[in-house]
């Protein structure tokens, strides 16, 4: 349905999005993931005809974007990051507007009743945009991506600026949504395309660093093994005697935010060895007490950051990924 | 097309926008109808026309200064932009609904005509002349503001900008008065707005200058098209 091939962007000497190419078939969500200014909306304008791209294709539905943009815009609803709305129309006004505009066929008043029933902005029908709430505004955003009912679904941050209940709306819009259009959406967040995408892309500093489904995607991480233990003691101390086991192969210390006498330990396994028992015994026979143990898969986040900057615990920002790895407590 | 020009003629009347400038045309031409006629005792609306043409050089822009610039800012030609419209409907759209209400003013003019006949005996063909002027100019003045306001995201900079493109067209020919005579000289004078106006405003309905003041038009929407067009590829 969507096909993005050598998709290049150049602003000035920048180069934004360096010779991408993904597909997306039809009633697929794809994910697309990155951090800020990775490129993702800069790829999202361009899929739209919003940008022309400097080099390479993308297909709608077999259709050029350059070559036919009106009927290829015709298959697309397009949320941008930031919606584009007009503050002096009321949300009616505005849809009917948005209705005109894309020339759609379908009954007018059922049909933009129907999006509104469906993300649930009817109770601000004829309030001015203006007037709105942030969350109702992306709201309304969104239901100007679905008037016309285009088979192809373009959603930039969807979720941005809502509470968490709304969230959890949206998300569910969209995978019902996805069953019977084709939708790209772009996040941050990762537990949300977790939730909803069928298949990701993460792209960094424009290029593509994992394209594949999120289940593959995190099998396929999970090579490196990991513990993660807390133990009273002087750290140089426990690292001394964890040394020389079997299997080993790094360990990183934590000692901020940790109860006193106790560190945290990162300890890196080779492949396939299970070094808990031997940790374990270890530890407790040089009269060191273990007071937790986990044994640490790399999660989708720890993913993301390994893929976009080379190491789980993320080279740019060091601490803050530890202790939110420490509060978050995972597994 | 026809959405985009409802949507911006309607915004005309949910911001004070349209109103200011129907209510300045109409205070600003009744005065000037009761100073120069009506009380100097002439059925010559000439000077009030005159009038009227400064007037609109200056509040034009005001018309369409919003018109580009604020979907700019406000990323709101990301919809119109990624709608399934050509640029020139967008454009078209916009340059009527301005056009409209400027029209909405201009068409009072022969109003005047009405009540001064209704007591002697006038020449319509000047009245009809200088309306039929101020709408072919008004039409140069808009696609004009349309197009300042497609280089810029800021409004008060497209209004300001525009109205420099309007004083242009008056100061050409004030240049050319300055050229000696010659080919530069010929040049300037076949493309001033101004020679073209008056001719008008005397009732001669030249049909070249008619063609003209639309080929000036076509030439501003072309060039918004352009910019815009340029835009995707920036």
């Amino acid at each position: 349905m969507i096909e993005v091939r050598n998709l290049t962007k150049r602003y000035g000497n920048k180069l934004a999005v360096d010779n991408i190419s993904f597909s997306v078939d039809k009633g697929e969500i794809l994910g697309f993931l990155g951090p800020n200014g990775a490129g993702k909306s800069t790829t999202m304008n361009i899929l739209t005809g919003y940008l022309s791209s400097t080099d390479g294709q993308a297909l709608i539905d077999g259709i050029d974007i350059l070559e036919d943009p009106v009927r290829a815009k015709k298959l697309i609803g397009y949320l941008p990051e930031q919606p584009p709305l007009y503050m002096d129309m009321t949300v009616m006004e505005y849809l009917k507007f948005v209705y005109r505009l894309k020339k759609c066929k379908l009954p007018i008043i059922s049909h933009l009743n129907e999006i509104c029933r469906l993300v649930k902005i009817e109770e601000v029908k004829n309030r001015l945009i203006r007037n709105l709430s942030k969350g109702y505004k992306q709201r309304v955003g969104v239901a100007q991506a679905l008037v016309g009912n285009p088979p192809v679904l373009i959603l930039d941050e969807p979720t941005v600026g809502l509470d968490p209940k709304q969230i959890l709306e949206i998300r569910t819009l969209i995978k019902k949504l996805g069953k019977n259009h084709t939708v790209i959406l772009s996040s941050h967040i990762l537990p949300e395309v977790q939730a909803v995408c069928d298949k990701i892309v993460i792209i960094n500093r424009g290029k593509i660093a994992a394209d594949d489904s999120t289940e593959s995607l995190s099998q396929h991480m999970d090579g490196n093994s990991r513990l993660i233990i807390r133990c009273e003691g002087k750290p140089d101390e426990v690292v001394k005697a964890l040394n020389g086991l079997s299997g080993l192969e790094s360990i990183r210390i934590n000692k901020e935010n940790v109860e006193p006498g106790v560190s945290e330990y990162y300890i890196n396994t080779k492949e396939g060895t299970d070094l808990r028992r031997d940790v374990s015994k270890r530890l407790s026979s040089r009269g060191y007490t273990i007071v937790m143990m986990k044994s640490g898969e790399l999660t989708l986040e720890e993913i993301f950051l390994k893929i976009t900057t080379g190491d789980i615990y993320g080279k740019v920002d060091d601490d803050t990924v530890i202790q939110g790895k420490k509060k978050g407590g995972r597994k | 097309m026809l959405a985009i020009f409802l949507r911006e003629f309607r915004s005309y009347f949910t911001s004070p926008l349209g109103y200011v400038f129907l209510a300045i045309f109409y205070a600003f031409s009744g005065v000037f109808f009761l100073v120069f006629s009506l009380d100097l005792g002439t059925t010559d609306l000439s000077s009030v026309f005159l009038m009227m043409f400064l007037v609109l050089m200056i509040f034009v822009p005001l018309l369409t200064m919003r018109l580009l610039a604020e979907d700019k800012k406000q990323k709101t030609e990301q919809l119109t932009l990624t709608a399934p419209v050509s640029l020139f409907s967008i454009v078209m759209g916009k340059f009527l609904a301005a056009y409209v209400i400027f029209a909405m003013g201009v068409i009072v003019m022969p109003i005047y005509g009405f009540v001064m006949s209704t007591f002697t005996t006038i020449s319509w063909l000047p009245i009809l002349g200088n309306t039929l002027g101020l709408l072919l100019l008004g039409a140069i003045f808009v696609s004009g503001g349309l197009f300042v306001s497609s280089l810029t995201e800021n409004q008060m900079i497209a209004a300001i900008g525009s109205f420099f493109v309007n004083l242009m067209v008056l100061l050409l020919d004030t240049l050319i008065n300055m050229v000696p005579s010659g080919l530069f000289r010929d040049i300037l004078a076949s493309i001033s707005i101004y020679t073209r106006y008056a001719e008008i405003t005397t009732g001669i309905f030249s049909l070249s200058s008619i063609i003209f003041f639309i080929s000036v038009v076509v030439i501003f929407l072309f060039l918004t098209v352009r910019v815009l067009e340029k835009k995707r590829w920036a």
